[in-house]
């Protein structure tokens, strides 16, 4: 044997191991490639072998490869096979590849359920620990919920090192199995006070991870978080809580309040810069949300602008970046504390690292006044004529235009300045953000009036001077300007001087050199233009002149035409096609110009860029309803905007209005109404649809802010921002000394509207006026339009599902039993057909209409709509028969792992993303089956208000502490009723099974049934039971036995036997005795319920029977442990055995017709129930399916694990039903029919 | 949370790379070219934190790096994590020191040949992208348990594989053993050992 392994080994030493490859790699830098797959053809060599060893070295090569962007999924078994190898070196490799490559598709990942749980409950400590950490890697949502219990239990192991990893990876298995946090949360919170630091931080890690995304529910931790910041001294675990609370104070200022002290304390005390830091971020919070209650803390905000300007002084760059980040944070609540750091922040502009520069950038932002803005942005474009690279420079010209234009151009008294800056900025090459600067000339020019004409007189020179903009085509983003220069040019063309020579200049034949979008706004303004040319032509004497600009434009407009793009080319053959009929009537001395010109008459306002959006739905309309006719002909006639030419518009569309007077609309109004009145066809909505929004508010409705204009400027030609910074400063001067001389009451009069709303600037900001009569025309807005802020949250994110309310369970200290749905998911076999994704479905249906089944009345409706419907959903139950038997398949391919003990949750509807889990399972289980109350027994109305009374209460509670213990009382009863009622459905509620069985009508209300019965029950321990066939063999069933902790003690040791029969017989693990029990595997804290399947092997499947049986455990007090027993009879019904199977109708006749089944009939007298919940009870209490159903008669199927067929033929007349049955064992069916009458002789 | 942990060389070859999410190879390859790039064009003595890697994360992450002679540490993080904080856990209290105490004057080479000892001992630090251990003892003494349970567990069988092993690695003339990563100082580079 040594000789073997021996020489093994000596084999091996000649295969390649890591170190090897790695040096391979290295020498054959010239054919890496080709080297690489000589090695990965070894390596497949090598994993054919046996020797595990051999695999574990190519496995390792391959981890390393897998570094190098080499693909080796198609390696996944053969890593599972070295990772369940016993030796932990290979172990350990096995796992290092599979979380370098495992992922959520990974297929075989299903395969190592069981491998992982082994490794979880190993002897060994590091066996346990690399499977932690390779889990913690490739955990999928299968994964977290199989294994959430087994790692529940290792966060009470009694070695650190695997509690702490344990602790910290329930923050992956929350992910990915959000209905894991409620039951775990109370032992996870525990460990925040573990008495091994590491632990500790662990739980302060997955808590405040927890904590960032749903803050709300983790308030009431901090008390605990208090008493740890106070405590402790792990630096790592003080920076995790102060972001906490971080995160906690803006969701309670008085947290904040009491913050404020510990936290300065530790500003002073603490050496560690990183701790100081936080601290500082989180006082920095802390007074944002105190900012509109309190005003005095200005001692804690001087201590922070303080501290961080220490650090922005320090050399090490580090600080510096941090000190600017959380500046930027105070800016938004304290401005003037910051602006006091002006200097500091402009220095840092100069600061050779680009992330410190950017910082200072956003900085800026809040620091520009009106009275410094100039001088700002005059040093920013100092930067931009310095910086080399195109980022960082582009960086900077969204910032200057940011600043410039934030807050409606709060600060900009002069925009002739901003629009020579603007120009100025055109000058970059290369830059990508031209759109940016053509938005803005166009929102300046449209937005603020008086500086139309200033501004047109600019675009003229740019249009001019084009080709110095489209010098370099290409990669020159900065020609979109010239698309801004050419509208402002049409649009306003009446402020031109010399509208001729920008004509021309846009008509150049290297215009057509531009991207199509642009030359498209050219000609069209071109055509503006020309009417403005005309008009003033037209007014002289000379009539040649007039005509000689038309022949331009036909001269020219034809190059435009055979442009290769499409809305240049339309738009210049109409235009064209204009100017010739004008040129013809011209030569008939016809005065054109006003038709001309009326052609593009009437104003342009902006519209918000959300208008759109913001347009509220109407009351009765629903946008998603199904139009079935389109609106007639004349009517759409009716609206057709008169203008022929809608004028083209710069960014966003704009509306034409068209100006019709209020009568016009009335008549028209009516008229439509009439029509509609008369159409069969059109949909009548609710009166209120019919509002009809207000054309346009028209131009007096505009605010208009007016400001005197005390010094006129006109700066002819093209002149630099620089200058204006002297001229502002000397209109600012000349201002003063006039106001001197004037009375105060004439100055209140001068301040404008748009002063008071920013009376804050650190000295007299109002008397700044600005130097141009400025009506910022303020962006239109549909009426009734909403405030709302999209704030579009993504519905991906997983954290969405652990917003999970978790007062109630932290209050109750973790003592409190769970509810049903709240139990931590328990072993079921795969086979079961229901996959995750069903799980939704049947959850999303539950979602939404939950509302329909609640009132009586819509159910009757329904019912009513069903008898209608009959004939057609019988097709449609044939079409869901075939569905099934698809996803069956699916699901079979599936069940051949080898899993003996995989899980599946007991509940079957446990919603994973709703925020209150009862509340979404009750309305889950009436949508699934609210039942009559007859039926059931079980009082469902009063369900759903029950944890909703519950919640409110609790949320109450959390706000008036001392109501909250009078109220305690009552809340305990509430809790034991609730308690009593989810005993109820174990017993028999929950019958969503058979919905998901899709063997009955989905859409009627069922009463909720469970096929758990009890079998024994004493005052430690409550079991109840199921028995499932087995699909893959025939001589198996499985038996799943819900263990419930009914007192407060903790149960262990717990082993589960029974005494065989000859023909039952309990499967037990190999090498173990006939009388050997099983030990059940896991153990149960108080309250705590959890699921084990026990598999039987049986000869014959005709006849029921019982077999006795014992269930052993100690029971575990704080002082002392007793050794308890109880004893059960479990019971195997005929129906266990058979298996729920789809059946065509088809196939059902032919099986009838074969004659090899023997009949026999029962009769079952006042049933009172609807049929259909008669044949739900049949299908699911003893598992068959409905293969067609008519009126009050249906034939159903089932197989037995051994083959058998069971034919029913089910009819009902009155209260009497009798069931026709056909089987190939007469015993068998006997007895099956046996058990049904059973079942409804119960209820 | 830590999304991805990459070193890699002056060239931008990968020595390590763990991502804490899933990403096809080629993405990974190009988050770690991506990333290189950004990191190697900066100075040296400016700030260690970069905003806006494209391709992992968004706003809300930030990469976190040390420059070592011929290695850049990188740590990606959201901002769950303190800046400060991370830049410690890198060099001045775990990853870095750690290394050294475990290759005893660790190298760029001792990590290029020991790529899975690297993983083991960051995997007690960092665990599935949260930090689990930032006692530099505690590290050192849980890799060091696991060290010699491997030992043991090779036994007599793996003696004459470790002295092959042992043989080929004579064999590295271009093997530099004292790159002092901690202080940033390579003592003699290119000696060869062997002739």
């Amino acid at each position: 044997m040594a000789l073997k392994i021996v020489k093994g080994s000596i084999d091996r030493m000649f295969d390649k191991n890591l170190q090897d490859l790695v040096r391979g790699i290295r020498n054959h830098k010239e054919d890496e490639a080709k080297y690489i797959s000589t090695c990965i053809d070894e390596i497949k060599q090598e994993l054919k072998q046996d020797n595990i060893a051999v695999k574990a070295n190519a496995v390792c090569k391959l981890t390393y490869l897998q570094m190098l962007g080499y693909d080796v999924s198609w390696a996944a078994f053969n890593i599972v096979e070295v990772m369940s190898s016993s030796k932990f070196t290979y172990k350990r490799i096995g796992y290092l590849a599979a979380s370098q490559c495992f992922h959520e598709s990974t297929d075989v990942i299903m395969l190592t359920t069981n491998q992982i749980r082994k490794d979880l409950s190993s002897p060994n400590q590091y066996d346990t620990g690399v499977a932690l950490t390779g889990l913690s890697c490739f955990v999928t949502p299968d994964l977290a919920r199989d294994l959430a219990n087994d790692i529940m239990t290792l966060m009470s192991h009694t070695k650190p090192y695997i509690r702490k990893k344990a602790v910290l990876i329930m923050y992956k298995v929350f992910l990915k199995y959000p209905e894991s946090l409620r039951p775990a949360f109370p032992r996870l919170k525990e460990k925040l006070e573990d008495p091994d630091p590491g632990v500790q931080s662990a739980a302060v890690n997955v808590i405040c991870e927890l904590a960032r995304r749903n803050p709300k529910n983790y308030l009431s931790l901090a008390p605990l978080f208090f008493k740890l910041m106070t405590s402790s001294t792990n630096n790592w675990v003080l920076i995790k809580i102060i972001k906490l609370f971080g995160a906690l104070t803006p969701l309670e200022p008085r947290l904040g309040k009491k913050l404020i002290e510990p936290l300065t304390n530790l500003i002073h005390s603490t050496s560690a810069m990183s701790l100081l830091y936080e601290c500082v971020n989180t006082v920095i919070a802390v007074l944002i949300s105190l900012s509109s209650g309190m005003p005095n803390h200005s001692a804690s905000i001087q201590l922070c602008v303080q501290k961080l300007r220490i650090l922005i002084e320090d050399s090490d760059q580090n600080l510096k970046y941090l000190g600017l980040l959380a500046m930027s944070k105070i800016l938004k609540t304290h401005p003037k504390s910051v602006q006091s750091h002006k200097d500091l922040i402009l220095q840092c502009l100069d600061d050779k690292d680009e992330s410190i520069r950017l910082r200072a950038l956003d900085l800026l932002y809040g620091m520009v006044s009106k009275k410094n803005l100039m001088e700002i942005v005059k040093k920013l474009m100092l930067h931009v004529d310095k910086a080399e690279g195109t980022t960082y420079r582009d960086e900077l010209l969204t910032k200057i235009i940011d600043i410039c234009s934030q807050s409606n151009y709060q600060y900009i008294t002069n925009f002739e300045w901003y629009i020579s800056i603007l120009v100025e900025l055109t000058r970059l090459e290369g830059t990508r953000h031209g759109h940016l600067i053509a938005s803005q000339m166009l929102d300046v020019a449209i937005r603020v009036k008086a500086i139309r004409a200033f501004a047109v007189a600019q675009m003229a020179t740019l249009l001019d001077n084009a080709h110095l903009l489209t010098g370099n085509m290409q990669r020159n983003g900065i020609c979109e300007v010239l698309y801004a220069a050419a509208w402002i040019c049409g649009e306003f063309s009446e402020h031109l001087e010399n509208p001729m020579q920008t004509l021309e200049a846009m008509l150049r034949p290297k215009v057509a050199t531009l991207p199509g979008h642009i030359q498209a706004v050219y000609v069209q303004n071109a055509a503006k233009l020309f009417a403005t040319v005309l008009k003033s032509q037209e007014g002289n004497t000379d009539s040649t002149a007039a005509q000689e600009t038309s022949q331009l434009m036909i001269d020219r407009l034809p190059l435009f035409v055979q442009s290769a793009n499409l809305e240049v080319q339309e738009r210049a053959s109409c235009i064209l096609q204009l100017v010739k009929y004008i040129q013809k009537l011209q030569q008939k001395d016809v005065e054109i110009a006003e038709e001309v010109n009326a052609l593009f008459a009437g104003e342009l306002n902006p519209v918000a860029p959300k208008a759109q959006k913001k347009v509220p739905v109407p009351e009765g309309l629903d946008l998603d309803a199904w139009i079935n006719e389109p609106p007639s002909e004349s009517e759409s006639e009716d609206e057709q905007p008169k203008a022929i030419f809608a004028k083209e518009e710069p960014k966003h569309s704009r509306p034409r209005h068209t100006e019709v007077d209020e009568k016009e609309l009335a008549r028209r109004r009516e008229a439509r109404k009439q029509e509609q009145a008369n159409n069969p066809f059109y949909i009548k909505a609710s009166p209120s649809s019919q509002k009809v929004y207000q054309d346009t508010p028209g131009v007096e409705h505009i605010p208009v802010v007016q400001i005197d204009l005390s010094v006129p400027l006109k700066v002819p030609g093209l002149p630099m921002s620089d200058q204006y910074v002297k001229l502002e400063e000397e209109r600012r001067q000349k201002e003063r000394a006039e106001k001197k001389k004037k009375e105060k009451k004439k100055r209140k009069e001068k301040r404008s509207g748009r002063g008071k709303k920013h009376d804050s600037g650190p000295e007299s900001e109002e008397d700044i006026t600005p130097a141009h009569q400025v009506d910022i025309v303020t962006e239109e807005m549909p009426e009734n339009a909403l405030p709302s802020d999209d704030d579009d949250k993504d519905p991906n994110d997983p954290h969405k599902a652990l917003d999970i309310d978790l007062d109630n369970l932290v209050e109750a200290a973790g003592r409190r039993p769970l509810a049903d749905s709240e139990k931590l998911p328990v072993r079921s076999h795969r086979e079961t057909p229901k996959s995750p994704a069903e799980d939704g479905d049947t959850e999303n249906a539950a979602l939404q209409e939950p509302k329909k089944k609640s009132t009586k009345e819509k159910r009757e409706k329904k019912k009513d709509k069903d008898r209608d419907r009959k004939k057609s959903k019988e097709e449609k139950k044939k079409k869901k028969h075939k569905h099934e038997e698809k996803e069956e398949d699916l699901l079979g391919g599936q069940a051949d792992a080898p899993v003996v003990q995989s899980e599946e949750t007991s509940e079957v509807v446990a919603p994973p993303t709703s925020t209150n889990p009862e509340e979404a399972t009750t309305v889950a289980e009436a949508e699934a089956a609210p039942p009559p109350e007859a039926a059931s027994g079980t009082a469902p109305d009063s369900e759903p208000d029950q944890p909703q009374d519950a919640d409110t209460e609790e949320a109450k509670s959390s706000k008036h502490k001392k109501k909250k213990q009078k109220k305690e009382k009552e809340e305990k009863e509430k809790k034991k009723k609730k308690k009593h009622h989810h005993h109820h459905h174990h017993s028999d509620g929950g019958g969503e099974e058979s919905v998901q069985n899709g063997t009955v009508e989905e859409e009627e209300p069922l009463p909720p049934m469970s096929n758990y019965c009890l079998l024994a029950e004493n005052s430690y321990i409550k079991m109840v039971y199921d028995i499932q066939g087995n699909l893959q063999d025939g001589s198996q069933v499985v038996v799943s036995v819900i263990f419930e902790n009914k007192g407060d003690s903790f149960l262990k040791s717990m082993e589960f036997n029974v005494l065989d029969s000859l023909n039952s017989k309990l499967q037990r693990p190999d090498g173990s005795g006939p009388h050997d029990g099983l030990t059940v595997p896991f153990q149960l804290p108080p309250g705590v319920s959890n699921e084990a399947r026990f598999v039987f092997t049986v000869q014959s499947i005709i006849m029921p029977q019982k077999l006795k049986g014992t269930l052993t455990f100690i029971v575990k007090n704080e002082d002392s442990s007793t050794h308890e027993k109880l004893d059960f009879k479990l019971h195997f019904t005929c129906t266990s055995y058979l298996i729920t199977t789809p059946c065509y109708s088809d196939a059902f006749a032919k099986l009838l017709e074969s004659g090899d089944l023997k009949g026999s009939s029962v009769r079952l007298e006042g049933v009172n129930m609807p049929f259909h919940h008669l044949l739900a009870r049949i299908c699911f209490h003893h598992h068959f399916s409905v293969v067609e159903r008519i009126d009050s008669c249906a034939s159903m199927y089932s197989r037995s694990i051994q083959g058998h067929h069971v034919c029913l033929l089910v009819k009902t007349s009155g209260q009497t039903v009798s069931i026709d049955a056909k089987c190939d064992e007469p015993t068998l069916l006997g007895n099956v029919l046996d058990e049904i009458k059973q079942t409804f002789s119960q209820c | 949370m830590i999304k991805a942990i990459l070193i890699f060389n002056n060239h931008g070859k990968p020595r390590l790379s763990k991502f804490y999410e899933h990403y096809t190879e080629d993405t990974e390859q190009q988050i770690i070219r991506e990333t290189f790039h950004l990191v190697s064009k900066r100075d040296e003595n400016v700030c260690n934190f970069l905003e806006g890697g494209m391709l992992i994360g968004g706003s809300d992450y930030k990469l976190i790096y040390r420059h070592y002679a011929t290695l850049y540490f990188v740590f990606c993080v959201d901002s769950s994590e303190s800046e400060l904080g991370i830049l410690d856990l890198i060099q001045v209290k775990v990853f870095v020191e750690t290394l050294d105490k475990c290759f005893e004057n660790v190298c760029e080479l001792d990590l290029i040949f020991h790529v899975d000892k690297v993983h083991n001992i960051l995997a007690e630090m960092v665990m599935g992208g949260m930090v689990l251990e930032t006692n530099m003892n505690e590290i050192i003494t849980q890799v060091d348990a696991q060290n010699k349970m491997e030992k043991s567990e090779a036994g007599i069988a793996g003696a004459p594989a470790r002295a092959v092993s042992a043989v080929k690695n004579m064999n590295l003339p271009e093997m530099p053993r004292n790159i002092n990563i901690g202080d940033i100082s390579i003592k003699v580079p290119n000696l060869p050992s062997f002739k």
